[in-house]
């Protein structure tokens, strides 16, 4: 006869010394483990509401602020931490985020400054000194060095033989510049305003003009991957794109309504996103301009600027509206709303460089800083926490279509004006949908157009000689 | 030796993809012939990942079992002349190692018996109830007591709740919740004359029924009655939880075995099991199968998925007083002093069925294992969590029979740990109180949350169906469709026309109203028309010439 039974040996499964760890044997039969999904989807549960328990999105605001409205904010790049923003006083200040401190402040122009921008690393002297671009309504652009100390202990091969901080050059132009952005890589940078203008950084005057129409140009935007694109948008609700390597415009949509900002998406060069008059940001194929990849909607207001996060998965935006949302790119509908009871129209929205953190600046002259992910905390954690955290993430993307959960994970409290705007905007659109549909019933031959192109009038494209030039409009088909 | 025991086990490990990981088996091919019909392509992809990384997770759970450090007990013959079953508990105890000799616990306690025993959840604690009131909790293992009392009046039943910590005895009249010390916490005063307990772990639930034939579930955690279900079958008999889907099987008078949950007030199902009193109710840990035991000396186990009944057992020598399945599938019969075992007895195959004695064709389910013990009778069996153990409370005291391949041999530790610290058992109290179910969610299958809802007309039908379904429902009222048919066959109160009149009472005489007292009026016509034909008065094909006429003005 065969005997044998089980026999632990409690040597191998309780600590001898205190310091040891005691033995977790794991035995993964489902067997042993009964309720799993059950179980899974009270640990869902609780994590979706530990999550709201956190989301605390406001950080804090930057210093004191401006004493103007805030309407131009631009990134460092290169930097993580640094930040400059423009004010309508003619004001432009350097932060320090980390500390939510001004580095420097000084008055950049007579009236508004319209544009500003942080040239790249390779354009300043050392690590401690950024130069800045701006341009605002005094039809001057500016070239600014600012002088910060956070690299002090880095020694540069030729010593630090820093010139100070302050102007370095003006460049005088024929009419008040609305936009301005630098290359990535060459020494030069583009205005807009009355006209769309190429300048050498060396040079004191325009060296190409790249208008096509005759129309204010109110924003430019360089693409940082394909460095030498470039889109532009007007008053007269059109975007171009631009190369720089023909030095000439290349498309040109239109849409119904005005273009407030342009972003290009940082890791897909050919797409961009644009913030629209009408309430909605849309997502182009610059390949494919008939139509919108994406329309992000939910705003009750015209959208003011847009921005990608550096991983390219979300974008910001501000809106008129006085909220800041998120979306992912995926997604139509918002992810997240911000607001806050003195925030007003928001003009300026970006991502930090390490995508952690949303920077606005509204009307009231405030410089905020939010939190990308309301209920992330940037603390250090120990690795059981941070594991932690990674399977709470998991298990709320494995449930989050269920009834409860959605609706615990998706409830915001939003301003009674903005809940009510929304409803009368809802009301709207149902009316106007239901006006469609009775229209459809009578007219069989009533053309569909989808939502993804709506938006659009028409668009063009432009070679080198204009008799090959197509038209691509809607209407025309 | 272990090769041997291994190489059965082994097989069937490595059959299938999975084997006992791949949770849904047949699932799978269906998702897959969906997948194929998905026209979304980003859904599509989504899918296709989603089961790719369930596939990963099985082939990594398969892999992992090379790491289990332990491997099960057994006990086999070596020649056709040995018979397992005949082997004395003596003589193992003398075969095993001394460590296992020592938990063959044996207590001759010949007072306040018979007794009932309970361990503890991780098998660390038993609890020992007399029926004279002695109740005892201590950790067998190390022979320490942790409580005892001397309640003076009738303990039917006790059991410890989440862990060692918390313990309730269902006492004369009323339930009573002592802690580890021994102190009375609780009194359950609406828990009245209850004969079995059961505590679900994951709701934190203490199941009570008894004399009064209510099944009762009492929260731990908040103190709350969830809830108070009427058997309607007098006394219960015997009971017995799930511990797949936390469904209580009750065993009636009547030969009646009833599944139950918290939130139904009527059985979610009703098994007639015996045809006399169920005496004892066993489910074996994956809740699929079920086996019970009748007064009228019979024994059935039934596939509690399908609810099909599997073997039937007729004529054991004397009526069979409880049963109990291990973990590792050996289904335990009590009856008088005997306690009998059988191997693989769960199998659908004729030859898995148990036989009862020794004799006859070699193919036949002979007992794997019996004990008796003399001049005594068994009151209750609990195998011994993670243990080669069958605990068994008799007349006069308790006993452990060592019973070699019936505990599960390895353990999950974050889920229960026989060897957890302090530290470990309140950490562990804590994480079980946060992941702790809703009463409510208990049904027949576990896993019915994050499921589609097949039944659903939305997810069963396509749209054009769904549409049509839809419309017809909205019009059913305007095509008169939901007016029931005159049927003259009934008598005039059970008549569906006036029930259908009797539900829509408003003080409207509108045209359908009229339309349903036109119809009643001729029901009424027509059965006193065959009431007459019936009597004889009139006959079959005759008419009423005269009413006919005047019918056209009426």
């Amino acid at each position: 006869m065969k005997i044998k039974t089980i026999s632990r040996s409690s040597d191998d499964y309780v600590p001898v010394k205190s310091t040891q760890e005691s033995q977790l044997p794991r035995n993964l039969d489902p067997a042993l483990h009964p309720f799993e999904r059950a179980r899974e989807y009270t640990k869902a549960l609780n994590a979706t509401k530990m999550e709201r328990m956190f989301a605390k999105p406001f950080v804090g605001q930057l210093g004191y602020g401006h004493r103007d409205g805030v309407y131009t904010i631009a990134k460092n790049y290169n930097v993580l931490n640094k930040l400059a923003t423009a004010s309508a006083d003619g004001v432009v200040k350097y932060w320090n985020m980390s500390t939510r401190e001004e580095v420097c402040s000084f008055k950049a122009h007579y009236g508004l400054v319209h544009g500003l921008c942080v040239t790249p690393e390779q354009f300043s002297p050392n690590k401690n000194e950024n130069y800045m671009l701006s341009c605002g309504d005094d039809r001057t652009v500016k070239l600014w060095s600012v002088n910060t100390d956070d690299f002090s202990s880095v020694k540069n091969e030729d010593e630090l033989v820093s010139s100070g901080s302050g102007i370095k050059k003006t460049f005088h132009g024929d009419h008040a510049f609305l936009g301005i952005d630098h290359h990535r890589s060459k020494p030069h940078f583009v205005t807009g305003g009355a006209q769309i203008n190429l300048w050498d950084v060396n040079r004191s005057r325009p060296s190409s003009n790249l208008s096509w129409g005759a129309d204010n140009v109110s924003t430019v935007k360089f693409n940082q991957n394909e460095t030498d694109i470039l889109a532009s948008a007007g008053s007269d609700n059109s975007v171009v794109l631009y190369d720089l390597r023909t030095n000439s415009p290349t498309q040109k949509f239109v849409q119904k309504m005005r273009t407030n900002a342009i972003c290009w998406n940082p890791m897909e060069a050919y797409n961009f996103v644009v913030a629209n008059e009408d309430h909605n940001a849309y997502y182009y194929d610059m390949r494919n301009l008939s139509r919108a990849l994406h329309v992000f909607k939910d705003h009750v207001s015209a959208v003011m600027d847009v921005d990608f996060s550096p991983t390219g998965d979300e974008v910001v935006t501000g809106s008129y509206d006085k909220t800041i949302r998120i979306y992912q790119v995926k997604h139509g509908h918002s992810r997240e709303i911000y607001h806050t009871k003195r925030m007003q129209h928001v003009f300026q929205v970006k991502y930090t460089m390490d995508s952690n953190y949303i920077v606005s600046g509204s009307d009231d002259g405030n410089v905020r800083l939010w939190r990308a992910k309301a209920w992330d905390r940037s603390s250090v954690k120990s690795t059981r926490e941070k594991n932690k955290l990674e399977y709470d993430e998991k298990l709320k993307e494995r449930y989050k279509n269920l009834p409860e959960i959605k609706r615990i994970s998706r409830h915001r409290h939003v301003p009674k004006v903005i809940k009510k705007a929304g409803e009368i905007k809802q009301t709207e659109i149902d009316s106007l949908k239901r006006r469609e549909k009775n229209e459809r019933r009578t007219n069989k031959a009533m053309e569909f157009v989808p939502e993804r192109e709506k938006q659009i009038v028409g668009f063009v494209h432009k070679y080198k000689n204009e008799k090959d030039s197509r038209d691509g409009s809607r209407h025309d088909k | 030796m272990s090769d041997i025991t291994n190489r059965p086990s082994d097989s069937d490990r490595f059959r299938g993809s999975g084997g006992k990981y791949d949770r849904s088996s047949s699932k799978t091919k269906r998702q897959n012939g969906y997948n194929a019909k998905v026209k979304d392509k980003k859904l599509k992809a989504g899918l296709k990942r989603i089961d790719q990384q369930y596939k990963d997770a099985v082939s990594e759970a398969v892999a992992t079992e090379y790491l289990l450090p332990e491997s099960s007990g057994f006990l086999e013959a070596e020649n056709e002349m040995e018979k397992t079953f005949k082997v004395k508990q003596d003589e193992i105890r003398g075969a095993v190692d001394s460590s296992t000799a020592n938990k063959a616990l044996d207590l001759k306690l010949r007072e306040f018996g018979p007794y009932s025993l309970n361990y503890s959840r991780n098998g660390t604690h038993l609890l020992i109830c007399g029926r004279k009131g002695h109740v005892a909790s201590m950790d067998w293992r190390k022979g320490q007591l942790r409580a005892e009392l001397n309640l003076n009046e009738t303990c039917n039943a006790a059991t410890y709740l989440q862990n060692e910590q918390f313990f309730a005895v269902a006492q004369k009249k009323y339930t009573f919740i002592y802690d580890h010390e021994g102190v009375e916490l609780h009194r359950l005063k609406q828990h009245i004359e209850v004969k079995h307990m059961e505590f679900l772990p994951y709701h934190y639930l203490l199941a009570t029924a008894g004399e009064t034939g209510w099944l009762k579930y009492q929260d731990v955690t908040t103190g709350q009655l969830q809830a108070e279900l009427r058997t309607k079958l007098g006394p219960t008999t015997a009971m017995a939880q799930n511990p797949w889907n936390a469904v209580i099987n009750l065993g009636h008078s009547n030969g009646t075995v009833t599944m139950w949950a918290p939130n139904m007030p009527t059985p979610l199902a009703r098994l007639l099991s015996a045809r006399g009193p169920v005496t004892g109710v066993a489910v074996d840990r994956q809740g699929r199968y079920m086996a019970t035991t009748g007064a009228d000396k019979s024994m059935k186990i039934w596939d509690i998925r399908t609810f099909r009944q599997l073997h039937t057992i007729e004529n054991l020598p004397t009526p069979g007083s409880g049963v109990t399945i291990s973990d590792t599938g050996l289904l335990a019969l009590s009856r008088g002093p005997h306690v009998t075992l059988w191997k693989d007895a769960f199998r659908s195959s004729k030859l898995a069925r148990p036989f009862f004695g020794s004799s006859g064709q070699v193919e036949r389910n002979t007992p794997y294992m019996t004990s008796i013990f003399p001049g005594n009778r068994v009151t209750n069996m609990q195998f011994v969590p993670f243990e080669d153990l069958l605990g068994v409370g008799h007349q006069d005291g308790v006993r452990n029979l060592i019973i070699p391949g019936a505990g599960e041999a390895n353990y999950d530790a974050l889920e229960l740990n026989p060897f957890e610290t302090a530290k470990q058992r309140q950490e562990q109290e804590v994480r079980t109180l946060l992941n702790k179910l809703p009463a409510d969610s208990i049904a027949l299958d576990p896993n019915v949350i994050g499921a589609v809802d097949k039944r659903a007309s939305a997810a069963r039908l396509n749209a054009k169906d769904l549409a049509l379904v839809t419309d017809q429902k909205a019009n059913e009222s305007k095509t008169n469709q939901d007016i029931p048919q005159a049927d003259p066959s009934v008598k005039g109160k059970n008549s569906g026309l006036r029930s259908f009149l009797r539900k829509k009472t408003r003080n409207v005489v509108d045209e359908r109203k009229l339309r349903v007292n036109a119809l009643l009026s001729k029901e009424k016509e027509a059965r006193q028309r065959n009431e007459k034909v019936k009597r004889g008065e009139i006959e079959e094909g005759h008419t009423d010439l005269v009413s006919e006429a005047l019918s056209r003005f009426g």
